[in-house]
């Protein structure tokens, strides 16, 4: 059974992949060792799981403003999300994924996505229309 | 969105390759966040540093270069990654200075002003009330906005540079009117008294506010505070929340009372000292060895930089603990001037020019120096740190430099 979640019109091209969610923040300097592809900060819900080609699924952005250029970077290297999704998305990472070319949505119309969503779904992301479906 | 002519023919290439990037870019993070229609910027701030840029991001700059992009409107960088006259000692490597070399060319092809400074609005040329800008940084961000009354979005650095190119930027966020207004309401029950205080107290706020798209309004500082005093407030809760923006009543040019905001009609929260303890409690290590003690994050002001000689003054350093100190090159000259330099090496510390220790390859050079435990009086680096392996404490200026002449921490 697919389900459809609305959100946002978002940026970066439809991408299908596997969810990896916490209801956490994120920040791709604070989080992030960028090297392993591991989420390195010990207080983080995801420590130590590999964001590799995973679709991320998390609460809002924090901190500084390296992602934008550490998104461009991560992608460069193929050890990057396959896309991020946000309750609420800033500025910073909006600007990250356009130069990064990788999708990212954000605002669902059905609530926290860190709920309706749980790690192991598979999802089809298509952010020029703001949908979101989980596929199995 | 809706263009004028002019933006029409950046977008269809009449400007050139690079002014054709820009103004996509720009038109990308305009409709995810439904700005409709483009505002002119008067300044660009670009955070760029090698690390967060990578051999990607260097390319990327150095394309736009030979495409024969240039600013057209006043552009200053925020701290370098390399301080090219000082990083063999600390643990830097030649890949790592190259790539800096490298982008720093890129950059003064475009006619970018290599300024190299996150506290530009203590040095260069601080934006004016209402002035629309486009800055990197989220301590300049939420300072400019918040102290000065500019109005800036975080701008990321392909954003930033972006914005450098067009001389405009999307017109959503920060520079409407409606996202100024408050929507989360403090009072502080006890108004911090260090640099360290104000830190803690703003990480405590952006914590609880937790989001960009949130505004604290702050009622309770009995008194004006310090730019100094300000600058740590407003990076830690940028820092902490992503917060680009705070209102303290009476005292922040856009809320002379409560109600220029609408934080009249909002519930209050109090800030206690249990409030703050229990952010401060992570990083309280006191007994336990210290490895490098750091002051940055902001970069240090003249008067922090006299304050620091002075502490320093007739004592030295635990031969197991090294001292680092980040400043901008402008506050540098003026402190040789006033002999504050050379009584801080004096100490046994190292100052670096135009850097920041956590936009410097903070994971290598940790790994280089055996540096784990690190103590700070930036509530921010804390933040930041764990991530990099570090065991990051916070402690006051005082006990900082107490810690670094003991070799372990006294706080």
């Amino acid at each position: 059974m697919t389900t459809e979640l609305c959100c946002h019109v978002g940026i970066g091209p439809t991408v299908e992949g596997i969810a990896l969610v916490a209801d956490d923040n994120f920040s791709a300097r604070y989080d992030l060792d960028r090297f392993k592809g591991v989420f390195s900060r010990p207080q983080h819900k995801l420590y130590g799981q590999s964001y590799q080609d995973m679709i991320l699924v998390l609460n809002t952005a924090k901190g500084g403003v390296a992602t934008a250029w550490m998104l461009y970077e991560m992608t460069s290297r193929q050890i990057a999300p396959k896309a991020i999704l946000f309750n609420q998305a800033n500025t910073i990472l909006a600007q990250g994924a356009a130069l990064a070319n990788l999708a990212m949505v954000d605002r669902f119309a059905d609530g926290d996505v860190t709920q309706l969503i749980t790690t192991g779904d598979h999802l089809r992301v298509i952010p020029a229309k703001g949908q979101v479906f989980i596929t199995g | 969105m809706k263009l004028r002519d002019d933006e029409k023919a950046m977008l269809f290439g009449e400007a050139g390759p690079a002014v054709k990037w820009a103004i996509e870019h720009q038109l990308q993070v305009g409709r995810m966040f439904d700005a409709e229609d483009m505002v002119q910027v008067s300044q660009a701030h670009m955070m760029a540093d090698p690390e967060s840029l990578g051999e990607a991001g260097v390319n990327f700059t150095e394309k736009l270069a030979a495409d024969g992009a240039k600013v057209c409107i006043p552009m200053i960088t925020d701290p370098r990654g390399v301080d090219l006259s000082c990083y063999a000692p600390i643990g830097q490597n030649e890949g790592m200075a190259n790539l800096e070399r490298r982008f720093v060319a890129a950059c003064q092809e475009i006619g970018i002003m290599m300024t190299n400074t996150c506290i530009n609005y203590q040095t260069i040329m601080p934006p004016v009330f209402g002035d629309h800008v486009a800055y990197g940084d989220t301590g300049v961000v939420i300072y400019s906005n918040s102290v000065c009354g500019a109005r800036s979005n975080f701008e990321g650095g392909p954003s930033a540079l972006a914005a450098g190119l067009t001389g405009r930027t999307p017109r959503y966020g920060l520079h409407l009117d409606v996202h100024r207004q408050a929507s989360r309401r403090y009072h502080v029950t006890k108004t911090p008294q260090d640099l360290m205080e104000w830190g803690v107290l703003g990480a405590t706020i952006g914590r609880m506010a937790g989001s960009y798209w949130e505004v604290p309004v702050i009622e309770g500082i009995e008194a004006a505070p310090t730019s100094d005093q300000l600058k740590h407030f407003g990076a830690a809760m940028a820092s902490y929340g992503s917060t680009p923006l705070f209102h303290i009543v009476g005292i922040t040019p856009e809320c002379r009372v409560l109600a220029d905001v609408g934080g009249d009609i909002l519930n209050v929260t109090e800030i206690d000292d249990n409030a703050t303890a229990t952010l401060k409690q992570p990083f309280n290590a006191k007994g336990e060895a210290v490895d490098v003690v750091v002051f940055a994050a902001p970069q240090l002001s003249l008067v922090e930089m006299g304050q620091l000689a002075s502490l320093c003054g007739g004592r030295q350093r635990s031969e197991t603990t090294d001292v680092i100190v980040c400043t901008s090159s402008q506050v540098y000259s003026d402190a040789t001037a006033m002999g504050y330099i050379s009584a801080i090496e004096a100490f046994g510390g190292r100052v670096l020019v135009g850097t920041c220790f956590y936009q410097q390859y903070a994971r290598e050079i940790g790994e280089a120096n055996g540096w784990v435990r690190l103590l700070s009086n930036s509530a921010k680096i804390v933040n930041i740190l764990g991530g990099y392996g570090y065991q990051p404490a916070l402690a006051s200026m005082e006990a900082c430099i107490a810690s670094a002449e003991k070799g372990e921490i006294v706080q």
